[in-house]
């Protein structure tokens, strides 16, 4: 029987993207803000990007060994969580603490909950939260040049000038990755040219973010406040990179617009309202949770179908 | 650029240009010939001869089961000698009349008809109906029943589904450039039976040569129009290919009459002009042989009920080792485990490939990006149906439409987790059917 040949079911062909290469799309996306971020911060920045993206594979390597599954991280997104998380922490941040948060992002956040696909909140995130909440002090602690400084945002929270020029090129205090406007769209725009992420959830996000700050943020609308508030903290970084996380956003079209109105508000919310003058994690890790919800309300009408509502109406009538 | 189409699908490599160039050439079959009963959707066709008859070429040998059904015919002369179960490429043992062929193609001889206008409707209708046809783009559905519905009056569309958007089947293009006046003169027999129609041919921008030919040639008939199509796959799917020439959407329990269009593909249009005017039944048929795994990939004219497998040898066989032979295209096609199969009146390809693509891939988790629900050209959220059948939740599979899928494959296709998709909402959505038949 052994000339028979391999039967499976229809379609025959396969289309050429892969998971692995999604993520390899990612990494080299984010490396205009990554090397912009060294170069900015030192090579202090370059040992934390190091440690975090090979803490991040050798725990995800070594759980999946552990429990006895089929080792993963060839998919490289244990790189991509990695390299996200080192690029949402301060440079000055102690090792070890870069070293903690890269485990819980990947053994709690991700491994715990059923590995890729299964996290119900970006791992990079949850990874960063879980250390700005033990390690206040150290999270918050910025330097730029050496010097002590506040992050543009604080700075406007506390009603004081900025410098909108330096927050486009990123000459100024604040995580690692998230400094650079111009580097964080160079990547954007790759992303979106290789198909990767489309701008709904960003665009919107950052819209209605927009519309937020003009509403309620006490300035009206002031060119310089609103440039500031968008190019500040974690919101372009944020948007474009961690808000599109496929695994824990929307997979509906009218989904992913609520996501972003989410985001954009609650983002809003915390800065304006809020005690702190960053908002973006939070509010990304928390709209998160809002994912399975949003799926279950959003479920698109199938093509030739009328509105199920109009059945219904039709049906109780009968 | 104002080409129409659909919302999603995806663009796989169309492999057409193995094949498209060459002129179609005709193969006699030499060896045993095989008629499965059952070749269209409908009641399975009753023999009319029996072991031992003598047959000729064009000559009936089994009756429809009944209206929604169609007669065989043989393609060759020669002696009935079993009725017996043979395995089809679907993979089913289906019964069939096995034909000793003499070799010497004695035909029955064909009544031409000059002037099919002074035909009735009825008259017409009758001659598609003896004739055999069925849908020949691979669904099988008698083309009897689709050209009577309940009000002709109220048709106001016949589309030519000339989209062929199968990657590597290049069939339907080699005809319309071959003979397109026996598409056109096909459309107009169709055309005279719906006096309120349009005729439209709706063909993928991929096929330029044929959009020009065709534009001229029908620049004299006032009720034909040539309507250029994205290039884009499941552009020819029925409900697709409404949408696309007309802005009509039909759903899963509307018949494309219900939006006043009726759809046939181009050979199946070649058959409706072969039947009226030349009076042949539905005997020979073009066929793609194709893949990079034989020799000489092109078009042929066969007889229907030849062994796959004569046609491979008498187009020379294999140039390298095939690790999978498919009946049909590769998005849609069946995967065979052998070619000793027979071709029927729906079988449009033989496709051979040196490489499997689907057993080199490992299925990885999904991740959820979404390029399922962006290919999916009816609008669904692949990736959790194909999780609510994996879990066995047919009412969650029901209320997220799954029962509209077309089966077309674009979710696995786009899937970078390599995940059956479409395998695994095909399984459930043939359950929930079966389940509704039980009630």
């Amino acid at each position: 029987m052994s000339n028979l040949l391999k039967v499976s079911s229809s379609p025959h062909v396969r289309a050429k993207d892969d998971t692995s290469r999604i993520m390899l799309y990612v990494i080299i996306a984010l490396m205009p803000t990554t090397l912009f971020g060294i170069f900015n911060f030192g090579l202090r920045a370059l040992l934390l990007v190091a440690v975090c993206i090979i803490t991040c594979v050798l725990s995800e390597f070594l759980f999946e060994k552990a429990v006895g599954k089929k080792s993963t991280i060839k998919d490289l997104s244990a790189v991509v969580t990695g390299l996200l998380l080192a690029l949402n922490l301060p440079h000055t941040l102690p090792v070890w603490q870069a070293v903690l948060g890269s485990v819980f992002a990947i053994v709690v956040v991700k491994m715990l909950f059923g590995g890729l696909g299964q996290n119900f909140m970006n791992p990079a995130l949850g990874g960063r939260v879980f250390l700005l909440i033990s390690f206040a002090a150290t999270m918050t602690n910025f330097e730029y040049d050496g010097v002590a400084s506040a992050t543009p945002l604080a700075l406007l929270k506390n009603g004081e000038a900025v410098n909108t020029l330096d927050m486009l090129i990123g000459r100024c205090g604040g995580t690692i990755g998230e400094t650079s406007a111009i580097c964080i769209l160079i990547g954007a725009i790759i992303l979106i040219l290789l198909g990767v992420i489309d701008l709904t959830i960003p665009g919107v996000y950052i819209l209605s973010f927009a519309i937020f700050i003009i509403l309620f943020g006490g300035h009206g609308f002031d060119a310089t406040f609103l440039v500031a508030h968008l190019c500040g903290g974690g919101l372009m970084l944020g948007a474009f990179f961690m808000a599109t996380d496929y695994v824990t956003s929307p997979i509906t079209p009218m989904g992913k617009i609520i996501f972003g109105i989410c985001l954009g508000v609650l983002t809003g919310v915390f800065r304006i309202f809020g005690n702190s003058a960053e908002g973006v994690s939070y509010a990304i890790i928390f709209s998160n949770l809002l994912v399975p919800l949003i799926e279950k309300v959003t479920v698109p009408r199938a093509f030739g179908v009328v509105r199920p509502k109009k059945v219904k109406e039709v049906k109780s009538n009968e | 650029m104002g080409l129409k189409t659909f919302k999603g699908g995806v663009h796989p490599y169309d492999g057409k240009e193995l094949s498209k160039e060459k002129p179609i050439k005709d193969i006699l079959p030499q060896g045993e010939m095989v008629f499965p009963l059952s070749q269209h959707i409908g009641a399975p066709a009753v023999a009319c001869v029996n072991v031992g008859d003598m047959v000729l070429r064009g000559q009936k040998i089994a009756d429809a089961g009944g209206f929604v059904s169609a007669p065989i015919f043989s393609s060759v002369s020669g002696t009935v000698k079993a009725i017996e179960p043979r395995r089809v490429a679907t993979g089913d043992m289906v019964n069939s009349i096995i034909i000793v062929n003499d070799g010497k193609f004695i035909e029955t001889g064909f009544e031409k008809c000059d002037d099919y206008t002074a035909l009735t409707s009825d008259e017409i209708i009758k001659k598609i109906q003896d004739a055999g046809i069925v849908g020949m783009g691979g669904a099988g559905f008698p083309t009897h029943v689709k050209l009577s519905p309940n009000n002709p009056e109220k048709i106001e569309y016949i589309i030519a589904n000339c989209a062929e958007c199968e990657p590597y089947l290049t069939s339907d293009y080699r005809s319309m450039v071959e003979e397109p006046e026996k598409l056109i003169t096909g459309m107009k027999i169709i055309l005279s039976l719906f006096p309120n129609a349009k005729g439209l041919l709706g063909i993928e921008d991929n096929k330029n040569d044929v959009i020009k030919s065709l534009t001229e040639l029908t620049a004299k008939e006032p009720r034909i129009e040539v309507v250029p199509l994205m290039t884009k796959y499941p552009q020819g799917g029925e409900r697709q290919l409404i949408k696309a020439c007309t802005g009509r959407e039909i759903n899963s329990k509307m018949l494309p009459a219900d939006a006043g269009c009726i759809v046939d593909n181009v050979a199946t249009i070649n058959a409706i002009y072969t039947a009226v005017v030349e009076g042949k039944p539905v005997i020979d048929r073009i066929f793609t042989l194709t893949g990079d795994a034989v020799m000489e990939p092109r078009n042929y004219r066969i007889c229907i009920g030849m062994s796959c497998k004569e046609i491979l040898e008498a187009a020379g066989g294999f140039i390298r080792e095939p690790a999978k032979i498919i009946s049909g295209g590769p998005m849609m096609g069946f995967a065979v485990m052998d070619c000793d199969i027979p071709t029927t009146k729906t079988s449009g390809a033989l496709l051979c490939l040196s490489e499997d693509e689907v057993s080199k891939f490992e299925t990885t988790a999904c991740i959820n990006c979404g390029r399922c629900v962006e290919a999916c050209p009816e609008n669904l959220i692949p990736s959790r149906l194909s999780k609510f059948s994996d879990h066995g939740d047919k009412e969650q599979f029901e209320s997220w439409y799954g029962l509209e899928c077309i089966e077309c494959g674009s979710c696995s296709y786009a899937c970078p987790a390599r995940k059956p998709l479409a395998q695994s909402i095909k399984t459930m959505k043939k359950m929930v059917l079966a389940d509704k038949r039980k009630k």
